[in-house]
């Protein structure tokens, strides 16, 4: 199995790169003009998530279920038939 | 590097696409019955999409020497109406015993609603009706855990043959809850949803080598028909001997196939 120093030699450039992308996409939201909709904050939750786990579960997790909708019971119908990669508490335009 | 794609849509992807996965080693393909990029008009689509893979992409397959099987089903993303899919639903008996259909799938949800659940237990029924195998096709992105309780809820009520049921595209959030429950797992290498290679091979290093698979599910959208021999490069990169490899990309696959009757290599 590989160290902590092979995964490191495999995914730091990657992974470098990649947190500057979220870095330059939120300063991105911030520079143009309108109103973010709901993913905005869902998103920077994930961020925060990520960062600060709970307990027994991975960062890659927290995310997930940042993002996720929890709720228990089927829905009546589809609505939009697409998924917006985060949980909507209410539809856009409510 | 043999393997085996257990998750593909090829009527989606070009011919080229099945000269390129043979060229690294693809030695079978299973499609399971999905939503084709666009709503169908009329049940007569689906017989047509039927023949599509039980006979057409059979036989462009094995130009390449890969053997192609299907699954069939009604897809959540079209299951809404349930009149609609009662009538594509019962076309299946017509073609259940056609030589490469490997079972009843890929059932599931989509956004988790209440004709999907309804649709997707009556297939349920039909598997069981004619003692199939099932693929079960999870949620996308923020449906996907919701979908995935749901289906787990729903599974424990039908009385199926766990170790003949494969549930698809899990994640961190979902694999546990379905391998726990003793179903086989589906990880999908997508471009920009589902797993990356390096997050699939976390998933195998965290949950084990058991009752797991991974699939390209390669269709109309942005996917890579090439994903699973990637993954199995990058399982290399992390010092994974061929031995572990075979057993992911080849052995694992054969042995949930195997129990479907028509599968042979």
């Amino acid at each position: 199995m590989p160290t902590k120093k092979d995964i490191q030699d495999l995914y730091f450039m990657d992974a470098r790169f990649k947190l500057l992308e979220i870095a330059s996409f939120l300063d991105r939201i911030d520079r143009h003009d309108g109103e973010a909709d709901f993913r905005h904050p869902a998103f920077l939750k994930a961020l925060a998530a990520m960062q600060s786990p709970p307990a027994g579960t991975s960062r890659t997790q927290a995310v997930h279920l940042s993002l996720s909708d929890h709720s228990t019971e089927p829905a009546h119908s589809a609505g939009v038939s697409f998924a917006y990669g985060a949980h909507q508490t209410q539809p856009l335009g409510a | 590097m043999r393997y085996i794609e257990p998750h593909a849509h090829m009527v989606s992807r070009t011919t080229a696409d099945y000269q390129a996965i043979a060229q690294v080693g693809c030695e079978a393909l299973c499609e399971p019955a999905f939503w084709a990029g666009y709503d169908r008009a009329s049940a007569q689509g689906f017989y047509d999409y039927y023949r599509q893979l039980t006979e057409y992409e059979p036989a462009r397959a094995a130009k390449f020497g890969i053997k192609h099987f299907c699954w069939l089903c009604i897809n959540p993303k079209e299951a809404e109406d349930p009149v609609f899919a009662r009538e594509v639903m019962s076309l299946i008996p017509d073609f259940i015993n056609q030589p490469t259909v490997l079972g009843i799938g890929e059932i599931g949800l989509n956004k988790n609603t209440r004709n999907e659940l309804l649709i997707f237990e009556e297939q349920l029924e039909i598997a069981k009706k004619y003692d199939q195998a099932i693929l079960i096709h999870t949620p996308h992105l923020e449906d996907k855990l919701k979908g995935t309780r749901l289906i787990l809820d729903s599974l424990k009520n039908a009385q199926l043959d766990r170790e003949r049921i494969i549930i698809d595209h899990v994640e961190e959030h979902t694999v546990s809850l379905v391998l726990d429950a003793g179903y086989w797992a589906g990880m999908t290498l997508y471009p920009e949803s589902k797993c990356s290679p390096a997050r699939a091979i976390d998933i195998l290093e965290t949950y084990g080598m058991e009752n797991i698979w991974m699939n390209s599910a390669c269709d109309w959208g942005i996917s890579d028909p090439l994903a699973v021999i990637k993954t199995a490069l990058e399982m290399k990169k992390r010092h994974y001997g061929d031995e572990i490899i075979e057993k992911v990309i080849y052995r694992n696959p054969e042995k949930f196939l195997n129990q479907c009757p028509n599968f042979n290599l």
